[in-house]
């Protein structure tokens, strides 16, 4: 199944890319999976997306959490805690 | 619309007649300007860049008016958030709540702009003498966002 996944800010700067439509296997089922898959590219990938790193995600433009589901055609977005005002 | 991302500066003064339009039930009209500051963390800043996530800002900023309003009783709320290239002196931010007593429309203000700082997704850049850096979010913003949480209840 393909979503669609975004890089935002300094999160964009550092791997390079604003984003991109990912075919992600069947058995990849939430934001853990995907996160987990994007870091086994390794480098830059592994360190920017590490656990621990203070990073937000949103599915389909709603804040989510680790266990928050990915479906096909999911817009999921990966970016650093917010910094407006 | 309560809500609007631009590039371009905005005029407080003719953003909060449009709000009151001589609403004659308005007593009260509170508003906060947030700007941009030549310094940060002890540097120089010569100019700062200001990104957002198109749809989900407006959504964030959206439900945070909302919740304002569930929480307090105010009548009109504007809120005005630039985007781009901004330097020391420009206005960033612009928040206006109108309601018939004061108490209430500076709560709200308030309100609106620490879940903003905190959950409306906006990130800055800024330049310095030292090159380029992105803005590290504050825990002070965090805890200024946490007063506003409805009190736990407590398990007895």
């Amino acid at each position: 199944m393909k979503v669609r996944i975004l890089y935002l800010a300094s999160l964009r700067e550092q791997l390079g890319k604003s984003g991109e439509d990912f075919e992600i296997p069947p058995a990849t089922s939430t934001v853990a999976g995907l996160r987990t898959l994007l870091m086994a590219r390794g480098g830059t990938w592994q360190t920017a997306l590490a656990q621990g790193k203070a990073l937000r995600v949103a599915v389909n433009q709603e804040m989510a959490q680790s266990t928050t589901p990915v479906n096909p055609g999911d817009e999921i977005a990966f970016f650093p805690p917010v910094t407006g005002g | 619309m309560p809500v609007r991302i631009q590039a371009k500066d905005f005029d407080a003064g003719a953003e909060i007649a449009a709000l009151r339009r001589d609403n004659r039930k308005v007593g009260a009209v509170a508003s906060f300007i947030g700007v941009c500051r030549d310094a940060s963390e002890g540097t120089a800043v010569t100019k700062m860049t200001l990104e957002h996530y198109p749809g989900m800002t407006e959504k964030a900023l959206e439900r945070i008016v909302s919740e304002a309003k569930r929480r307090w009783n105010v009548m009109d709320v504007l809120v005005v958030h630039r985007v781009g290239e901004l330097k020391p002196t420009d206005q960033i931010v612009l928040v206006v709540v109108t309601g018939a007593h004061r108490g209430e429309a500076f709560a709200a203000c308030e309100f609106i702009m620490d879940y903003l700082k905190t959950r409306a997704p906006f990130w800055k850049k800024e330049e310095t003498p030292q090159g380029t850096r992105w803005v590290e979010a504050r825990s002070s913003d965090d805890e200024a966002a946490q007063r506003w949480e409805p009190p736990k209840s407590s398990a007895a």
